[in-house]
């Protein structure tokens, strides 16, 4: 576990293929190549060096690049299995009963293995989670290095790493100015030109290698901001159903905001007005132009407790529509939904043979009264009220909840010739009389409605890192991607000229460049010694 | 070097199985996590009750709260009710208070509902669900015991039998 | 507006057509082909009527998008041509860096069979839902289409390779995977030609039939019926009976028209290896003899290089950003965002086993072909079968 020491003085760390400065081959082993590997420059990958501990195997095991694939594939696959039913979230009936009945004995098996939350799922987010570490400890153990080895590089080369490049040439007969206005091109083309002992190193682009790291660091901080939302408070979602008129606590602000929903639009495209959708909306029906809710955003300014009635500024007016949400002190607030209410029926007390009646009244479903007094004596009592009506196990009749879907009432109607009253029981389209026939009915005469609004509350502290993630994970896939680095060696040995290239990758492009910088000179092209074994070519990151 | 080497590995290492050992068990627990939890202090609220007295939580501080909240249309809520009222009989004069918190539903409803099953206790509406959404309340019934200092000592949900409502006045009695 | 644009839309086509026949033209024409030469006349003809054809398919885009006042890419109709034209566009860049027409002969007809494609779709302007009346329909859309069709250059120069180096003298496994290609891109065609000869026809038949719940329900085929609804009963007189009845839970016309597009596929590639007397592989070999496998493999991996961070940008960033604005999430694991991450993740773990394992050549030319036909599910298959919030109006 010793450095190296190179015959050109250089001293490099235990396991580096080539000399940082001069290029030597160090390796034994890889004296063999026609071409030398420039991955990572021929630096010690340090992982692979030191490998006693359980800390260095686990370090190691994240540290390979095949191992990252590998978890990037196995992710892939999972992704996969996650789309060929809906998950948990798209579906509107419990996932037990759901994925059987729609999707038979393979639904069953599906929801039985767990995929109706895949993504939600303990081991795709630790697939995620490793995929985390290994980006953490991939990008360190190759970085490092790397930065050293650029930065140790020497001007003047060793003979077999000049030969041992793919682009290489001698030239026995050159003029004198020659080199000279190589340079001069080189400086034209933007490349940085370093000369010792009257040889050239000439480079560009040197940073498109940090491309891969700098966006390594963007996928991290990214899934930082995945982790984030894990954290109680940072992220959160909630359903806020507000009726027309009403006057609603929007959760999670702690009892600090409320919302009013003045009034809920639902739109279709006309077909007079949109002649040129009249087509379409033949083929189509209809079809939803607008979802909105006009609302009044307030603010308690009381000090008061829950139940009390508060006291609210107002904020400001907003029309919540589909991609045009409210937001306010990091929440946003989303137009998601809409159902219709029933709020009010009304009915009239009626002599069921003449079919005279005696009056009629309108309950208010949200706050009925025991009895509506008609005058002349006739009275109706509600004696029983099911907002949702429905007979229960027993077949007793009950509610389902306190939404008034399928409002159903028991009444007694007192007449002047009733006066112990009728029973009957009412509910749509459904008249019971449970004790004998009545002289009596109450005639249903309509129904009010009103829109609920539906509307999504979020409010998500994560979001930073998950847009300071993505710019760098932009910056960084640009940067490696659109740049190349580029290096090209002119040196004198035994009174020859010898040129050999490299590039990261885009070997057209450099050697188009070459062309030019060569142009007027008696200098030849060098020779790409990959075409001549003609098997295929390599490029490192 | 080597040892410098091998430490700052173990700390990077640490660091990610931190975070990620975080990020699963939150996942696990995100289903159950509580607004309010046992130990933490009850949220106060003030709400009036069907005679048109105020109650106000934190005016019952040095006596225990039986904190209860149900719905008309639930079942088990409708089962355990006739429990509570006896019980109540039993612990109201052992500084044992309870309160009973409709969600929402129209006054003729509970009115309707606390005369059938004759109920004495009193019974208030939360008519804009704000104490529900204090206590995170979810699923019901849910009940929160709160001792003499304010503090939720229990939090359960779903049906009681009479048996474990004594219990539960007897744990917060003070 | 709307009629200019079609017939815009039209001209673009025929003009791709004959720019094909001019890029066989140039390759034939050409004895000594190398990188360096430039290209010779019929080349520069080819190039030439693809651009002029890519200006009238911008006027088609332009057009409609006054006609709609909307971006045209909001059905399955406008996004498909839009990838078609993006396709070309790619390939127009890509041409000018590597000057060479042998990718437009490979690339220009894969643009054909996208356009084709698309005009299967009802092609009428379609008004929006309210979940895409945003500008980022136009940033998102736009940028995701682009960054797929440069990566589906890749597939092109991947496609050259794989002709070039697969050795055709002998039956292989990789002769058949190759073959395979081929023979999915005729069944495109297959599908476009038995749909227009049975909508020309006017062919037309109705269903009554029982679904998964127990309803009755009426479906409509344009296609005589091979496969039956469940329960089928036969509403038109004289209608074609279906030969095989389908379980309630597959849609038994969508896979009519599988079905009869593999027929006419089958049909399309019989009559072609009739002619040719070889594999269509082997056939194309001789065209691209002149070219060197590691440039070809170049022009794959920069189309890669240059594809991804477009993709990425448009496809996940973007995407996340509206979604964020629309629906409240930035990601909701729809069916169509898990696609766009399993084409991220895929191209990533390309981009990995190229740099570190040294994928080159051969091994990088298949990887681009996978990649593309991850691209087209996403494309057809999450559209027309997985659905979810994505869906187009389209069937």
């Amino acid at each position: 576990m010793n450095d190296v020491k190179c015959e050109c003085g250089h001293v490099n760390p235990h396991g580096t293929v080539l000399c940082e400065a001069c290029g030597k081959v160090l390796d034994e082993r890889d004296q063999s190549g026609k071409l030398l590997d420039m991955r990572y420059e021929g630096s010690a990958r340090r992982s692979q060096t030191y490998n006693k501990t359980v800390i260095d195997k686990i370090w190691n095991f994240f540290s390979s690049v095949k191992v990252g694939v590998w978890l990037i594939v196995i992710t892939l696959l999972a992704s996969i299995i996650g789309t060929i039913l809906p998950q948990e979230m798209y579906i509107n009936l419990p996932p037990e009963v759901y994925y059987e009945q729609e999707h038979g004995w393979f639904g069953k098996l599906y929801y039985q293995l767990g995929f109706h939350d895949l993504y939600g799922s303990w081991w795709y987010l630790l697939l995620i989670a490793m995929i985390g570490i290994s980006l953490v400890i991939c990008s360190l153990d190759r970085v490092v290095p790397l930065y050293k080895a650029l930065k140790a590089q020497r001007v003047t080369r060793h003979e077999g790493f000049l030969k041992r490049q793919r682009l290489f040439g001698i030239n026995e007969a050159f003029d004198q100015g020659d080199q000279d206005l190589v340079k001069q091109h080189l400086i034209q083309k933007r490349y940085q030109i370093r000369e010792e002992n009257g040889d050239i190193l000439a480079e560009k682009g040197r940073f498109s290698r940090w491309g891969p790291y700098v966006n390594h660091v963007g996928l991290i901080i990214f899934l930082f901001g995945g982790m984030l939302r894990f954290i109680p408070g940072y992220y959160v979602e909630e359903n806020l159903w507000v009726r027309e008129g009403e006057t609603a606590l929007v959760p999670e602000t702690g009892e600090k905001y409320y919302i009013q929903n003045n009034q809920f639009i639902l739109e279709h495209y006309d077909k007079e007005e949109n002649k040129k959708f009249e087509k379409a909306l033949e083929r189509a029906g209809q079809v939803v132009q607008n979802y909105q809710s006009n609302v009044v955003l307030y603010e308690r300014v009381s000090e008061n407790l829950p139940g009390e009635k508060p006291e609210l500024k107002k904020l400001k007016e907003y029309k919540v529509r589909v991609n045009h949400p409210l937001t306010f002190d990091g929440y946003s607030v989303y137009q998601s939904s809409f159902r219709s209410e029933m709020t009010a029926m009304s009915f009239s007390l009626a002599n069921k043979e003449s079919g005279q009646t005696f009056g009629d009244f309108t309950i208010d479903l949200k706050a009925p009264k025991s009895e509506y007094d008609l005058g002349n004596g006739y009275v109706v009592k509600i004696l029983n009220f099911f907002p949702d009506f429905e007979f229960d196990k027993n077949g007793e009749p009950s509610t389902k909840s306190r939404v008034p879907n399928n409002p159903a009432f028991v009444f007694t109607m007192i007449t002047p010739d009733k006066p112990k009253g009728e029973t009957s029981f009412v509910a749509i389209r459904q008249t019971i009389e449970p004790f004998g026939d009545n002289v009596y009915k109450v005639a249903f005469k309509g129904i009010e409605t009103q829109n609920v609004s539906g509307f999504i509350v979020r409010k998500d502290s994560s979001l930073w890192a998950i847009i300071l993630g993505g710019i760098i994970f932009m910056i960084g896939v640009v940067q490696g991607a659109y740049w190349n680095h580029r290096r090209i060696w002119v040196q004198n040995k035994n009174g020859q000229i010898w040129i050999a290239a490299h590039t990261n990758k885009n070997w057209y492009g450099l050697k188009r460049e070459l062309e030019t910088i060569l142009a007027n000179t008696k200098l030849t092209m060098p020779e790409d010694q990959l075409q001549k074994e003609d098997d295929g070519d390599k490029e490192e990151a | 070097m080597k040892k410098r080497r091998l430490i700052m590995r173990t700390i990077i290492l640490f660091v990610l199985a931190a975070a990620v050992v975080y990020t699963l068990y939150a996942n696990f627990t995100k289903d159950h996590r509580q607004k309010v939890a046992e130990g933490d202090p009850a949220p106060d609220f003030v709400l009036v009750d069907m005679q048109g007295n105020k109650h106000r939580l934190s005016d019952y501080r040095g006596q225990g709260v039986f904190l209860n909240f149900w719905g008309t249309w639930c079942p088990p809520c409708k089962k355990e009710m006739p429990y509570i009222n006896n019980q109540y009989h039993q612990f109201k004069d052992k500084g044992v208070k309870v309160l009973s918190v409709d969600i929402q539903e129209s006054e003729l409803a509970v009115n309707q509902f606390a005369e059938r099953l004759k109920l004495n206790f009193p019974i208030m509406i939360d008519q804009d669900k704000e104490v529900m959404t204090a206590y995170g309340v979810d699923l019901l019934p849910a009940t929160f015991l709160i001792d003499k200092n304010g503090n939720v000592v229990k939090y359960h949900t779903g049906e009681l039998t009479e048996n474990k409502i004594r219990e539960f006045m007897e744990k917060i009695k003070p | 507006m709307a009629t200019l644009s079609s017939n815009l839309l039209f001209i673009s086509f025929i003009l791709y057509l004959v720019a094909t026949l001019f890029f066989g033209g140039s390759i034939k024409a050409k004895k000594e082909f190398n990188e360096k030469q430039g290209t010779n006349k019929w080349g520069k003809i080819a190039v030439f009527l693809t651009i002029v054809g890519f200006v009238s398919q911008l006027g088609y885009f332009v057009t409609r998008w006054i006609a709609a006042g909307h971006a045209p890419v909001s059905n399955m109709y406008e996004f498909t041509t839009f990838f078609g034209m993006a396709l070309v566009g790619a390939f127009i860049v890509i041409y000018f860096i590597y000057r060479t027409t042998l990718l437009g002969l490979f690339t220009i007809p894969v643009a054909l069979i996208v356009i084709a494609y698309a005009s299967m779709f009802p092609r009428e302007i379609t008004p929006l839902i309210p979940a895409l009346q945003s500008y980022w329909l136009q940033i998102h859309v736009t940028t995701a289409a682009l960054g797929e069709a440069i990566l589906a250059i890749s597939f092109a120069a991947g496609l050259i390779y794989l002709v070039k180096a697969i050795d055709q003298s002998k039956a292989s496994k990789r002769t058949f995977w190759l073959e395979t290609i081929m023979f999915s891109l005729v069944t495109v065609l297959g599908f476009v030609a038995v749909s227009t000869v049975f909508s020309a026809a006017g062919y037309q038949e109705k269903f009554t039939w029982i679904d998964k719940h127990g309803n009755e329900a009426a479906v409509e085929y344009t296609m005589p019926a091979i496969t039956g609804p469940n329960d089928w009963e036969l509403v038109t007189e004289n209608g074609f009976k279906p030969l095989i009845q389908m379980p309630a839970y597959i849609n038994a016309k969508k896979m009519n028209t599988v079905i009869w597009s593999f027929i006419g596929g089958f049909i399309l590639y019989g009559l072609i290896r009739l002619i040719l007397r070889k594999r269509i592989a082997a056939s194309l070999k001789p065209l691209v003899k002149n070219i060197k496998l590691d440039f070809v493999d170049e022009i794959s991996y920069r189309s890669v290089l240059i594809g991804f961070p477009v993709f990425t940008l448009g496809a996940l960033i973007f995407a996340m950003i509206w979604a964020h604005e629309a629906w409240s999430r930035f990601w909701g694991w729809d069916p169509k965002e898990v696609w766009a991450l399993i084409t991220w993740l895929f191209y990533a773990a390309f981009m990995h086993l190229r740099l570190s394992k040294g994928w080159h050549g051969e091994k990088s030319a298949w990887l681009a072909v996978i990649g593309f036909v991850i691209i087209m599910f996403n494309l057809v298959a999450v559209n027309l079968v997985i659905a979810g919030l994505h869906s187009y109006a389209g069937s």
